[in-house]
């Protein structure tokens, strides 16, 4: 499931519903993402999305991790508009036979978020709004997975949506 | 008439975010958005802003019909 969400929202509840019912899985792994204060300076993030594009190219970046991975099942929330610090900005949860693949697909699938994600971020705090662009550590992270290859540890799976 | 959007930095350069303009291509429409903003249109051109035309990526020039919407992307970040 991938969506766009203007609201706050809570990964504990997330996890539960997004590791129901699942016997034959073994592994679920989840990263969130919270709006960052640093020191203080920023009291508000707000992220610009562009509805159906995004979520769009979010599905791309999806696709990518489950054919990489070989994954059962994905799960993406990421907000937009404003968010306060302290509160979530992105849940992934990612399902697998085993935990290796869904701890790597959890870490490739942020790398991806961060630096391709349609979204563009502005912080404002005390000294005024600034937009912030992916930093030279964003695409280093992204280099780390040698974009179009497949990994040989994870052969290709037929996609399941 | 294409809907024209601008994203990020670029909407709050040009003090707007959407726009109606006639033109017949997407170079047209460039070079009539840098002669109302020169600012805008050095921006438009600028490292890593990308273009969308009805949500899809495209590079180089393109032609615009009635019911196209051209967005300008600047370099983009999630997470």
């Amino acid at each position: 499931m991938i969506r766009l969400t203007y609201e706050t929202f809570d990964p504990g509840v997330l996890l539960s519903e997004f590791s129901r019912g699942r016997s034959e899985v073994g592994a679920v792994a989840t990263f969130t993402g919270l709006a960052r204060a640093e020191a203080g300076s920023t009291t508000i993030l707000e992220l610009e999305a562009y509805p159906g594009f995004t979520e769009a190219e979010i599905g791309k970046i999806a696709d990518k991790a489950r054919r990489r991975f070989g994954l059962d099942d994905l799960m993406i929330l990421h907000r937009a508009g404003q968010i306060p610090a302290g509160e979530p900005v992105v849940f992934v949860a990612t399902a697998a036979r085993h935990r290796r693949a869904a701890f790597e697909a959890c870490d490739f699938l942020m790398d991806y978020l961060k630096s391709q994600a349609p979204f563009w971020k502005k912080e404002h705090g005390r000294d005024g709004a600034r937009w912030i662009e992916p930093h030279e550590r964003d695409h280093a992270d992204l280099a780390r997975w040698d974009a179009e290859r497949p990994d040989p540890k994870y052969p290709d799976k037929e996609i399941s949506t | 008439m294409a809907r024209v959007l601008l994203f990020g930095r670029l909407s709050d350069l040009a003090g707007w975010r959407e726009r109606q303009v006639d033109s017949p291509s997407l170079s047209a429409l460039r070079a009539r958005l840098a002669a109302d903003d020169p600012a805008l249109g050095e921006a438009l051109g600028g490292r890593g802003v990308q273009v969308a035309l009805d949500q899809v990526i495209v590079r180089g020039e393109a032609f615009l019909n009635a019911a196209t919407e051209v967005a300008f992307l600047p370099p983009m970040s999630g997470g």
